[in-house]
């Protein structure tokens, strides 16, 4: 199964419904998450609203995901090594308050595993194609890094307590 | 949660806008806060007292949060009653700081951006990202 989610917090009408045009010509059946969306998918079971525990389930389960460029969806993605396709909510057509989904295209492409979209046509030219899995999550050095960080950071804090409750002690 | 191993060695408490995400998470005492964001002024209103509370009551001697408005309420609640605070800005914030990172700036202690092309703007540390 494909995947399609919008997220929680705005619909996206205009990407459901191309998604929805496609997909009697893809390889497997979509589920898709269309939110408070108006638009009813006619090609695809939808539901409006999934919770994170059976969302998850269906990140687990799924082939690929298809979805609005919002990073809860990157995060799941490459949690569980799913191939990602992106297509970014344009504040010009007041789908968001800014283009910050663009900016986050434009950060992410290139990446293994995520494929970004910013029309009809590419959207459906890379659902049809083969897509590749981003690496393994285990392996992911950079959050390794920032965890370190902030967990360095913690205890440098803490053994300053420490070390200023012991001198007013010994006063 | 992806940095849930970090906290593990101090006496951690966590608060989220979703119950849904602690139950996924395997979390087993949350606190729950509504969320807010600058849209809709009423709600954040509520929102800030909320974290306010929160903040009151437990007293946290650090506080670590990735955002976003609910984020940052606990964030200079817990700065002014003396906490240190990490700023962890969004990943979502790829362009630039995210707005309630650079209001955050005056009361964090720690701010880090997750790309590494917007480290030394408006004081934001790369140290790494969740991706």
């Amino acid at each position: 199964m494909i995947l399609l989610t919008v997220g929680t917090q705005l619909p996206f009408d205009r990407f459901v419904r191309l998604v929805d045009a496609v997909a009697p010509t893809l390889a497997m059946p979509v589920l898709a998450q269309i939110g408070a969306g108006r638009f009813r998918p006619v090609n695809m079971q939808w539901r409006d609203f999934i919770g994170p525990v059976e969302f998850e389930a269906l990140v687990r389960d799924c082939a690929f995901i298809v979805s609005h460029a919002g990073i809860g969806t990157v995060v799941m993605a490459r949690r569980h090594a799913k191939p990602l396709v992106l297509f970014p909510r344009l504040g010009m057509l007041d789908e968001h308050r800014n283009d910050h989904q663009v900016a986050t295209l434009r950060a992410l492409e290139g990446r293994r595993g995520i494929y970004t979209a910013r029309d009809g046509d590419e959207l459906a030219a890379i659902l049809r194609g083969p897509l590749e899995a981003p690496d393994d999550n285990r392996a992911n050095p950079e959050r390794d890094r920032l965890r370190d960080a902030v967990g360095g950071f913690m205890s440098e804090q803490r053994a300053r307590w420490l070390g200023a409750r012991a001198r007013q002690r010994l006063k | 949660m992806l940095l849930k191993s970090a906290f593990a060695p101090f006496n951690a408490v966590y608060a989220t806008t979703n119950q849904e995400l602690a139950v996924r998470d395997a979390i087993a005492h949350v606190h729950v806060l509504p969320d807010s964001h600058r849209d809709v002024p009423l709600r954040a209103l509520s929102s800030f007292w909320h974290c306010t509370r929160l903040v009151l009551h437990l007293r946290p001697q650090m506080v670590v949060t990735t955002g976003a408005l609910p984020g940052l309420f606990c964030l200079i609640a817990a700065k002014l009653v003396g906490a240190r605070t990490v700023w962890i800005d969004s990943i979502a914030a790829s362009d630039k700081p995210s707005l309630s990172g650079k209001c955050a700036r005056p009361f964090a202690d720690l701010r880090l951006t997750q790309w590494s092309h917007l480290a030394g703007v408006d004081g934001f540390r790369y140290e790494g990202a969740l991706l």
